[in-house]
C-alpha cells in the first residue's frame, strides 16, 4: 500500500490520475499534463511534494558533519537560510542522493531529500554520523508536508492567499528560506521558474493548498512537473544518477568541491574515477518519434545513452539528458535509436528553458 | 467510460468500425488516450502492408509514453490518417472521431472474434 500525503483526498476530489512514485500515491496530472505544464511557465501552478522528506541535523558539530558527510560544501553556507544543493556520495563516488540543505544556525542544518530514497539516505547518515564522531542528531520531520508554488506569477499567488507571508518572504534571494512560525518559505523549486516551496505542518497542507488554489494557482502533478526539470536541464534521482553513477558522470561536477583539500565522504572514490562522460542536452531534429530514457546515442566513433527524455511542451519538439562519449561537444549531431530508427540530434548545453524562455 | 456501443473493440485497447465499402477503420480507445495522457506523436503504417492480427503497425506517444497499436483481424493496410498524424492531440479531444489506419479485412467472419462494448468495458475496468 503506497503512503499518501495529506493532500491525497484533495487530489482524489479534483480527479487527478494517481500513480505509485517512491512508494507514495501521488497525483501525475489533473486532466492534460501538457497544460499544467504551460501554466507553471506562464502563469502559476501549484505541486504537492510531500512525499519529500525533511531531515533536521542538529547539534553543536552539524556544521563539521555535513562538511564530512556531502560532496558540496556547507561552509559556503554562511547567510541563515540560505541553501545549496548537493549530492551524498557511497563508497564508490555513486550518488547515494541529491538534496538541498538550508542553513539556519550553525548548529541547525536541514535537508530535503528524494522520497524513494529517504529511508536509505537516513540509515546513511547515521552511519556516516557514527563514523565522523561529531554526535550530531538527525531527526526526519514525517509530520511536516511541502507545497511548492511555481511562475512568473507564483510569488504574488502566495502572498495574495496568504499576506502574512509577505514580510517575511518578499526580500528572499533565489536558494534561500526563512521560517515563520512552525512553517518555511523557501525560494526554490524543481522547474526553472520563480516560486517557493513551503514546508508546514501536514495538518496545515490543505488549507494552504486550497489559498494557492483559490489564489489562482493551478494544481499539477508529477507530469508536468518531470518535463518541467528537465526543461531546467535538472537532473532526476533514480533516472539521471544513482548510486553506481558518479555526479562527475551526471553533469554536477559544479556540486562537488574537489577544489579545497576537505576530506568528505566518496571523495577518494571520486579521485580514483576519473570523469567518463559528458552530461549534456539534446534537442531532437527529425520527425519520428521521442527521445526517452535508454535509448543509444551515436555520437562520432563513440556510444552514449540518454537518461531522460520526453517532448518539450514549451518548446514543441523532444529534448532528452544524455550521457555521451569525451570530448562531445554543444553543436555536434548525433543519432539517436528510436525503435527501428536512427533520428538525428543536435548537442545543447542545458538547461534548455529557463523563466518561460528557450535558451537553444 | 466512454465505449460507443455500434462499435468492436480488442484486448489492446483498439476500436474498429466496419465501413459501408467493408473496409475497417481502426483507432484507440478513449479508455487508452486517457491512460496515455497528452498524445505528441503518431506514426501510422503503409498502405499495401499486409498485416496478422495482433500485429503491431504503428505507435503513439504522449508525453508521458510511447505505446503501439496492432491490427485487430488479418488484412491489408489502405491507407494510415495523415492528418493525425500531423495533429496528434486530436486523438484527446476525439478518440473515435480519430481513426489511425483503414484496412481490408481478409476474412469478415474475423470480426466476430473482436469484443462488443460490454466485453470491452468490463475489460478495462479490470
Amino acid at each position: 500500500m503506497p503512503k499518501a500525503t495529506p493532500l491525497n483526498a484533495i487530489h482524489r476530489e479534483a480527479g487527478a490520475r494517481m500513480v505509485d512514485f517512491g512508494g507514495w500515491d501521488m497525483p501525475v496530472h489533473y486532466g492534460s499534463q501538457v497544460e499544467e505544464h504551460h501554466a507553471v511557465r506562464r502563469d502559476a501552478g501549484v505541486f504537492d511534494v510531500s512525499h519529500m522528506r525533511v531531515v533536521d541535523v542538529e547539534g553543536a558539530g552539524a556544521r563539521e558533519f555535513l562538511r564530512f558527510a556531502l560532496a558540496n560544501d556547507v561552509a559556503r553556507l554562511t547567510t541563515p537560510g540560505k541553501a545549496l544543493y548537493s549530492c551524498l556520495l557511497n563508497d564508490t563516488g555513486g550518488v547515494v542522493d541529491d538534496l538541498i540543505v538550508y542553513f539556519f544556525r550553525d548548529d541547525l542544518f536541514r535537508l530535503v531529500v528524494n522520497a524513494g530514497t529517504a529511508e536509505t539516505d537516513i540509515q546513511w547518515l547515521h552511519s556516516l554520523n557514527a563514523l565522523a564522531g561529531h554526535g550530531v542528531s538527525i531527526t526526519p520531520r514525517e509530520e511536516l508536508a511541502l507545497v511548492a508554488v511555481q511562475g512568473p506569477n507564483a510569488r504574488e499567488t502566495l502572498w495574495k492567499a496568504f499576506s502574512e507571508t509577505r514580510p517575511g518572504s518578499e526580500g528572499l534571494a533565489p536558494f534561500s528560506a526563512a521560517r515563520m512560525g512552525d512553517i518555511m518559505v523557501a525560494r526554490t523549486g524543481y522547474t526553472g521558474e520563480d516560486g517557493f516551496e513551503v514546508v508546514c505542518p501536514a495538518e496545515d497542507a490543505v488549507s494552504i493548498w486550497n489559498g494557492l488554489v483559490a489564489a489562482g494557482a493551478r494544481p499539477c502533478g508529477l507530469g508536468a512537473r518531470d518535463t518541467l526539470r528537465l526543461e531546467a536541464g535538472m537532473n532526476l534521482y533514480g533516472q539521471d544518477m544513482d548510486t553506481a553513477t558518479s555526479p562527475l558522470d551526471a553533469g554536477l561536477a559544479w556540486t562537488v568541491d574537489l577544489k579545497t583539500p576537505r576530506p568528505f565522504f566518496g571523495r577518494k572514490a571520486l579521485e580514483n574515477r576519473p570523469q567518463a562522460h559528458d552530461f549534456l542536452g539534446l534537442a531532437l531534429l527529425d520527425k519520428g518519434g521521442v527521445l526517452r530514457a535508454h535509448q543509444k546515442v551515436k555520437a562520432g566513433d563513440g556510444e552514449g545513452e540518454i537518461t531522460s527524455g520526453t517532448f518539450s511542451p514549451t518548446l514543441g519538439f523532444s529534448i532528452a539528458l544524455a550521457r555521451l562519449p569525451r570530448g562531445t561537444a554543444p553543436g555536434a549531431v548525433v543519432q539517436v535509436a528510436v525503435r527501428d530508427k536512427e533520428l538525428a540530434a543536435r548537442v545543447v548545453k542545458p538547461p534548455f528553458v529557463r523563466n518561460g524562455r528557450s535558451l537553444l | 467510460m466512454n465505449v460507443p456501443q455500434d462499435l468492436k473493440y480488442t484486448a489492446s485497447h483498439e476500436w474498429v468500425r466496419r465501413e459501408a465499402d467493408g473496409s475497417l477503420v481502426v483507432g484507440i480507445t478513449d479508455h487508452a488516450q486517457e491512460q496515455l495522457g497528452d498524445m505528441v506523436f503518431v506514426e501510422t503504417p503503409k498502405p499495401g502492408r499486409k498485416v496478422a492480427p495482433g500485429e503491431a503497425v504503428g505507435v503513439v506517444e504522449s508525453v508521458k509514453a510511447a505505446s503501439d497499436f496492432y491490427a485487430p483481424v488479418a488484412g491489408e493496410v489502405l491507407a494510415g490518417n495523415e492528418e493525425v498524424a500531423g495533429s496528434p492531440e486530436k486523438v484527446n479531444a476525439d478518440a473515435y472521431g480519430c481513426w489511425l489506419f483503414r484496412m481490408k479485412p481478409d476474412n469478415v467472419a474475423d470480426l466476430d472474434t473482436l469484443l462488443d462494448a460490454a466485453a470491452y468495458e468490463k475489460l478495462a475496468d479490470d
